[in-house]
């Protein structure tokens, strides 16, 4: 193309591209597309991992699931996107993927400035202590004197010291730049207590421990890692049938409502219950959806728990802060109605 | 006796480098035996059975267990046999091209048709195969796949550059040398990263090309420009007189170079070919980074399910043997094409007579 006419011409229908897409919406194109593409992890235990079949398994692709589930009534129709770490942005930014279930923490700069709308919540991780168990610790308030393992650098650091004069205790910092040796020293007995994320707490214990059950993780979580799947900016319906989705898994834990029970459920009188699985009301109407959305994902899926307990209770992870709110967690759906 | 003394107790150092390295393999090789062989855990769908105290083997049962998703990732279980197929085709394309007898113009027919075979077979969507879409791939057929396109589609491009590098056109030469040195002057990570991250950015929306073929195109890319040099190697070291020769009998540049100047060329650079062919073959682990499932990145994931986690050692091997099998016959056949007569010493006649 040689004049600027024809330029202009081509640059103009590619605007028109551009704003066709965004008229048409994310849900639109998923449905006629018949898929949900998922950006999951390239492999992290417990949240999204292949097993030795090459089927994808975890907290993270179960979000995946459920949006195919409540999309399509099928939570099979998914495909997946392995990402790393440096690729999941653009992913989602070019629309290469739907959905970002990636264990990304929600922060406000990605919430901003990146373009992502975070739906929610489905991991909340944080920085954790564990110590060997024959120490006898029960919380981290007892641990006034001990020499800490961690490794320098991050905010967990400082996370540390932070919460040591917080508590008026003090620590005996071992700090070593690299996590082999850092191991090494905590697993050899140089120091009572190793601090990181609880979910590498998790996952060193279960694949770097002489022996795991040697070693316990404490239940104080003293930092926030709120893990959450998340969306495109400015696609308010795809960003409601993906949040959805998240909440109808923790409703359904609330209401008692399993894989197993809900076919039972429509029996039930109450009518909290009868709006989840449809049967009154419209509520799936309101997102584009068939009426029975949210039972296709408990049915299929199944609820938060039974996710959890599939995917990451075999590991060693404990509810903790992401049990419900009724039992003292984090983990809060509004009101389906 | 006679050869014992020659060979390995000819003079002093001789001796000492002798005794030495029998006392390494003594030392060395017993216990690896017991580890690898005596000991080592077979069979077991169980992880356990590798981890009990005092079984201090190697754990095959890994492999048994992981060597379905090794190999073909996440292809769909039981379709497994579409990629082993495709692999096997694709593995006697490069046996058959290999033999001299069969370096016919119907030979792109076979590869051709190879091709569409394989294709078939790993997408589906007709003849009754289910669509498998290509995110799906993985495992060995996925490193095969790239590096056997990576080289096919680099290898043409490579000669184009080394004789644009080596033209009286300066623009030409000029754009050829820009292009060559600019993709050896950045590592092949920033290269895949480029193709993977920015890429997409500069698409606009709702274009998208395949993350497989753009991790494909930054191969090629990267590969013609290291071949461009092998190639432009084996192009210096053609005697000026041959070219002078093939233009005082009235060759126009085309016949030339075809005739004349790229067959001798070639074939002085078979090694150094060969050498960025292995290392492009084991270059495309790095596809790793950018979240395709190779070979290597099978391996790894594996090694993630904390089930089977800590057998590193065993995966690697593993993968290692599989890495070398390949490596190893591709040098063991530039060494073959070397000796063979039609390449040994004399030049041929220059044109048919």
């Amino acid at each position: 193309m040689k004049n600027p006419v024809g330029w202009a011409g081509a640059f103009a229908l590619a605007l028109l591209g551009i704003s066709d897409l965004h008229a048409q919406g994310t849900l639109d194109a998923v449905q006629k597309k018949g898929f949900v593409q998922c950006g999951v992890n390239t492999g992290l235990a417990g949240f999204s991992q292949p097993d030795s079949k090459g089927v994808w398994k975890g907290l993270d692709v179960d979000v995946c699931r459920a949006v195919a589930a409540a999309v399509f009534g099928d939570a099979s129709k998914v495909r997946y996107t392995p990402l790393t770490a440096q690729q999941r942005f653009t992913a989602l930014q070019s629309g290469e993927v739907d959905v970002l279930a990636r264990n990304t923490t929600w922060t406000i700069t990605r919430d901003t400035s990146l373009g992502l709308n975070f739906v929610g919540v489905n991991f909340y991780d944080g920085q954790g202590f564990m110590v060997p168990r024959k120490l006898n610790v029960k919380s981290a308030k007892q641990l006034n004197g001990a020499t800490v393992c961690v490794q320098p650098g991050t905010t967990t650091e400082l996370n540390l010291a932070d919460y040591f004069r917080a508590n008026r205790m003090t620590f005996k910092p071992v700090v070593i730049e690299k996590l082999e040796e850092v191991l090494n020293a905590y697993f050899a007995g140089r120091c009572d207590v190793f601090t990181t994320d609880v979910s590498g707490l998790v996952s060193v214990r279960g694949s770097r421990a002489p022996k795991p059950e040697e070693h316990i993780i404490l239940p104080e979580v003293i930092s926030k890692e709120p893990l959450g799947p998340a969306v495109r900016h400015g696609d308010d319906r795809w960003f409601d049938v993906v949040k959805w989705s998240l909440f109808a898994m923790i409703e359904a834990e609330e209401m008692r409502l399993s894989s197993k029970t809900i076919d039972q459920a429509a029996a039930s009188k109450d009518p909290a219950v009868q709006r989840f699985i449809g049967a009154t009301g419209d509520i799936g109407k309101m997102l584009a959806l068939d009426n029975r959305w949210a039972l296709n994902i408990v049915k299929q899926v199944g609820n938060y728990g039974e996710s959890f307990d599939a995917n990451l209770k075999p590991l060693g992870f404990e509810r903790g802060i992401n049990a419900l709110w009724t039992q003292g967690g984090l983990m809060y759906a509004p009101p389906i109605r | 006796m006679k050869w014992f003394r020659d060979n390995l107790f000819s003079s002093w150092p001789s001796a000492i480098a002798t005794i030495a390295i029998l006392w390494l393999a003594w030392k060395l090789a017993p216990p690896f035996v017991d580890w690898a062989l005596i000991d080592a855990v077979w069979r077991s769908p169980d992880p356990r059975a590798c981890r009990q105290p005092g079984g201090g083997g190697a754990c095959w049962a890994f492999i048994a267990e992981k060597h379905r998703f090794i190999l073909f990732g996440t292809y769909p279980f039981e379709q497994h046999w579409r990629p082993a197929l495709a692999t096997a085709i694709l593995i006697f394309l490069w046996i058959f091209s290999s033999m001299r007898k069969f370096w016919n113009w119907w030979l792109a027919a076979v590869w051709g048709s190879g091709l569409a075979l394989i294709a078939t077979l790993m997408w589906g969507g007709a003849f009754g195969l289910a669509y498998v879409e290509n995110e799906r791939w993985g495992g060995l057929i996925l490193t095969l796949l790239l590096a056997s396109f990576g080289v096919a589609f680099a290898f043409p491009l490579s000669i184009l550059l080394a004789l644009g590098r080596r033209s009286e056109m300066p623009l030409l030469r000029t754009a050829c040398i820009a292009y060559i040195e600019l993709i050896r002057g950045v590592p092949l990570i920033s290269v895949l990263f480029m193709a993977s991250v920015m890429l997409p950015l500069f698409l606009p929306a709702g274009v998208s090309i395949d993350k497989l073929l753009r991790a494909q195109l930054a191969l090629i890319l990267f590969a013609a420009a290291y071949l461009a040099e092998a190639v432009r190697g084996g192009l210096q070291a053609i005697p000026r007189h041959q070219e002078e020769t093939a233009d005082a009998l009235g060759l126009s540049w085309w016949g030339k170079t075809r005739l004349v100047i790229l067959p001798q060329a070639l074939r002085i650079s078979i090694p150094p070919l060969v050498n960025t062919f292995i290392g492009f073959f084991k270059d495309t682990s790095l596809v790793l980074i950018i979240g395709l499932f190779d070979l290597l990145s099978t391996i790894k994931v594996s090694l993630q399910d904390p089930a089977w986690s800590g057998f590193g050692v065993e995966a690697y091997l593993f993968v290692s043997a599989v890495y070398f099998a390949f490596c190893f016959a591709m040098s063991a056949y530039s060494r073959r094409l070397e000796r063979s007569p039609a390449h040994a010493g004399a030049p041929r006649p220059l044109v048919d007579s």
